[in-house]
């Protein structure tokens, strides 16, 4: 009676197109791997800065300032002598640091009000959807602005800000998820083997449901990164010395005469987020 | 019927002539080899069809059948490349062809009647426009004339009302209506080859009939030649005039049906056969322990008994409401087999919902074990499901894809608090053991695993809880034949040795006969007939169980 198990299941032609498409993109691409070599020096800046810059990112040194781009200065000096590449590696713990407050903000928050709508269904979907409408309907980037004026200018409560702003987005596609994953047969299943509303929708729906939202997550951070950037650049982060790459690039942009003042903190962000935003579509393939 | 004259009369002249004159081989394939990646799918396969003939392609999934239908018809996805092989389609080697060359055949010489018509069409557009960017290879210009032919093809093809159906949208047509339209449009041009991948998966056993007897008559009565995919080796036995046998890409047999079909020479074809039940009759019956009486025997306490169940469900936005169930009844004692039976719409699933308090009845009355479960609460029916599982038709849907099958198997063991952690360590691997899963497997997840493995995960998840009754919604009609037989196999052992009570739900009556103590044939929602198994399919009494009885394909004529 017993069978052997076999090594791949058997399936329809088409069926085994998807999984040979899935062992395809399994192979990273040197795109992706440079992304996330990329993602992974931003994050050690972050949390080691002191290992990848000799430079203090606070202490003026008159004598060498405006130094363009060199050897000794890699993104050159500002108006005080201070290295900017230094004040870049020392402002990632709060550029970076602060965009995952915000999309942590945005994914537990959402993602929770998105699980209850999709699950629950009837009035609760109704309520809540309307709230993620009223959400949906205000720009982000204004209801962040609203935001930080109402809490005070320090670069924690512009994350803040960001995360409540893409609560909405969370929401709508985790309700989505949900829906998706809530009419398939296992979940009745389980209702049938004496499962709980609760049990079900933690042990059954949640783990099926996760996927894309994570992706989404990864996307959002580069989103928030540029966000808060903005929100620095225009004064609604932590004031100077602080050192947020939105922060570096305005106090660059007042002094013409040193261009490289921009170039630095701008690279380093777009590179950043470039990275993130091709490891994110990466991840919602092989997921 | 006036098929004959309607369509003979407007085929091209050019043809006929060239059939007189030397009538070349319609289709030859030789050598055929397909890989998709590093992974070939068909190797070495050669067959040959005649003009005016039928030949089945036969095999499970995953034996290339459709993969050699694609390379007929050149429309096999980028990543399969042919490494060997010709095929001749009136000695013109297709695979050689370019594609400007090659686009003048399909649709026109080479037609298509793909596996699922629901999703062949276009959903936001009417019948009749995409027909009329069918009729556009036709040879008549003008909307007029074109659309006179399509509503000809349509009557030939047994739609009733060709008018209607050209205004229709795919979504107002059933999905037997939509298949003739496909095979209309597949026809419209007159082709002299038309490949058919699965034409009847998915339709109910009556309208299946009504199809393959529409292919028959349309080979007939204009000499198309045909080349079939099927799972199916009854059906394909019964229609095709040669049949080609495969597994794992392989040509296992090949040669006129009724050879092939009464004395296999390949040892995968003589297990093929022996696994159909309508080529079968006594292939399940042997160890079954029915008796001709069984079931019915007066004093024996029901297990279940459901008295006028009705259920009606409210109408959609326009539409009327609709009465899934309407006053069944039926009874079935205690370690026995009752199947309902009847197609799709019949009310059979409804009926099993109900039963399982996934419904609730509009009126009627279900006993279980004795006790009513009109008034009962959650909590109640919570316990009562200890005792009431369901495994369910499609095992790719059923099983949670995040979990391995310890887990799955173990979940209502944990839900229920059933004894300690290691008695339930124990449960789980003596019902693996059960359904003969090796103890290896425990820690897969389901996508790891084939059909038929799944469906043995459900079943060990169904009886884990050693429950009294089993409710089986056609749980092998989404499984190839071989694996159906081994996992009905299973089934009746496992009844026989824990004393279950079956309610089996299925539309294959030749399964049916030999496997079922007593059952309620459903149309429309209502029981037009029920009682003993043996008596109902020696001598049924209404017409629509006869008519289900006539759609069980017979043994091929020599």
């Amino acid at each position: 009676m017993s069978i052997a198990l076999a090594p791949e299941p058997t399936q329809s032609p088409p069926r085994r197109l998807t999984a040979a498409a899935r062992a395809a993109s399994a192979a990273v691409s040197l795109s992706v791997l440079v992304s996330f070599i990329v993602v992974v020096i931003v994050i050690l800046w972050s949390l080691f800065p002191s290992l990848f810059t000799s430079y203090s990112a606070v202490a003026a040194n008159p004598a060498e300032k405006f130094l363009g781009p060199g050897a000794q200065h890699w993104f050159g000096t500002d108006d005080l002598g201070r290295d900017e590449f230094a004040r870049v590696v020392y402002g990632a713990r709060s550029s970076v640091g602060t965009a995952l407050v915000a999309v942590g903000i945005g994914l537990f928050a959402g993602g929770l009000i998105g699980l209850l709508a999709g699950f629950a269904g009837g009035w609760a979907d109704a309520v809540l959807g309307r709230l993620v409408d009223t959400l949906l309907a205000i720009p982000g980037f204004l209801l962040a602005v609203v935001v930080v004026t109402g809490l005070g200018f320090t670069t924690l409560n512009a994350a803040i800000a960001t995360g409540i702003a893409s609560v909405a987005i969370f929401a709508r596609l985790m309700r989505a998820e949900t829906i998706k994953v809530r009419h398939s047969v296992f979940i009745e299943s389980s209702y049938l083997q004496g499962g709980s509303a609760g049990y079900v929708l933690f042990r059954h729906v949640l783990p099926n449901a996760y996927r894309s939202v994570l992706a989404l997550a990864v996307l959002q951070l580069g989103n928030a990164i540029i966000v808060i950037a903005a929100l620095a650049f225009l004064g609604y982060g932590s004031p100077p010395p602080a050192s947020d790459w939105g922060l570096l690039v305005a106090a660059g942009s007042t002094d013409a005469t040193a261009p490289w003042l921009v170039y630095g903190p701008a690279i380093v962000i777009v590179v950043t987020v470039l990275s993130i935003n091709r490891i994110s579509r990466w991840l919602r393939k092989t997921s | 019927m006036a098929t004959e004259d309607q369509l003979a009369a407007g085929a091209p002249a050019a043809h006929d002539t060239a059939t007189v004159l030397d009538a070349p081989t319609l289709l030859r394939v030789d050598g055929l080899t397909v890989a998709y990646g590093r992974q070939t799918v068909v190797r070495d396969v050669g067959f040959t069809l005649e003009r005016g003939q039928s030949l089945a392609l036969i095999g499970e999934s995953g034996s290339g059948k459709s993969t050699i239908a694609r390379t007929v018809l050149r429309l096999l996805p980028p990543e399969a490349r042919v490494l060997s092989g010709a095929v001749h389609f009136n000695r013109q080697d297709v695979l050689k062809l370019r594609e400007r060359q090659f686009r003048p055949l399909r649709g026109r010489e080479l037609g298509f009647v793909p596996q699922d018509p629901a999703s062949a069409l276009n959903a936001v557009r009417t019948i009749g426009s995409q027909a009329l960017e069918a009729a556009a290879l036709l040879p008549e210009t003008g909307a007029g004339t074109r659309r006179a032919r399509i509503l000809e093809t349509f009557a030939a093809v047994g739609l009733a009302d060709p008018e209607r159906v050209y205004r229709s949208y795919p979504h107002q047509l059933s999905g037997g209506m939509l298949q003739r339209v496909l095979i209309g449009l597949a026809v419209l041009p007159r082709p002299a080859l038309i490949v058919a991948d699965e034409p009847t998966s998915g339709l109910d056993v009556t309208i299946q009939k009504r199809i393959l007897d529409l292919f028959s008559e349309l080979k007939e009565s204009l000499g198309i030649g045909l080349l079939f995919i099927t799972h199916d080796l009854a059906v394909a036995a019964e229609r095709a005039d040669s049949l080609v046998v495969l597994k794992d890409g392989v040509v296992q047999e090949r040669g006129p049906s009724w050879r092939v079909f009464e004395a296999p020479a390949a040892e995968y074809t003589r297990e093929l056969q022996a696994d159909v039940p309508a080529a079968n009759p006594d292939r399940y019956r042997a160890g079954h322990p029915a008796g001709p009486g069984r079931g019915t025997a007066d004093g024996v306490a029901a297990q279940i008994d459901v008295r006028s169940l009705s259920k009606t469900f409210p109408a959609g936005a326009g539409g009327r409401p609709v009465t899934a169930v309407d006053d069944v009844s039926f009874s079935v004692c205690r370690g026995t087999t009752h199947a309902l039976v009847g197609e799709s719409g019949s009310g059979k699933t409804t009926t099993v919902r109900l039963l399982l308090g996934l419904e609730r009845p509009d009126a009627g009355e279900i006993t279980i074990a004795g006790e009513s479960v009109r008034s009962h609460s959650r909590a109640q029916w919570r316990t009562l499901r200890r005792h009431l599982q369901l495994v369910y038709q499609n095992p790719f849907t059923s099983l949670d894809p995040t979990w391995t099958l310890e887990r799955i198997v173990r979940e209502p063991l944990d839900r229920f608090r059933v004894g300690t952690g290691s008695e339930r360590d124990d449960r789980v691997r003596a019902a693996l053991h059960a359904v003969g899963l090796p103890p290896s497997a425990r820690s897969r997840r389901p996508a790891r695993l084939s059909g038929g493995q799944r469906q043995r995960v459900a079943i060990a998840r169904a009886l884990v809880l050693r429950p009294d009754v089993v409710v089986l919604d056609e749980p092998t009609s989404s499984l190839d034949v071989t694996v159906q037989a081994d996992i009905i196999d299973l089934l009746f052992g496992l009844q026989r040795e824990l004393g279950l009570t079956y309610l089996f739900v299925s539309h294959d009556l030749s399964l049916v006969r030999q496997i079922a103590d007593t059952v309620s044939v459903l149309q429309a929602g209502r029981v037009v007939e029920s009682g003993p198994v043996s008596q109902i399919f020696s001598r049924p009494q209404h017409p629509y169980t006869e008519a289900l009885l006539d759609a069980i394909p017979a043994r091929p004529a020599r």
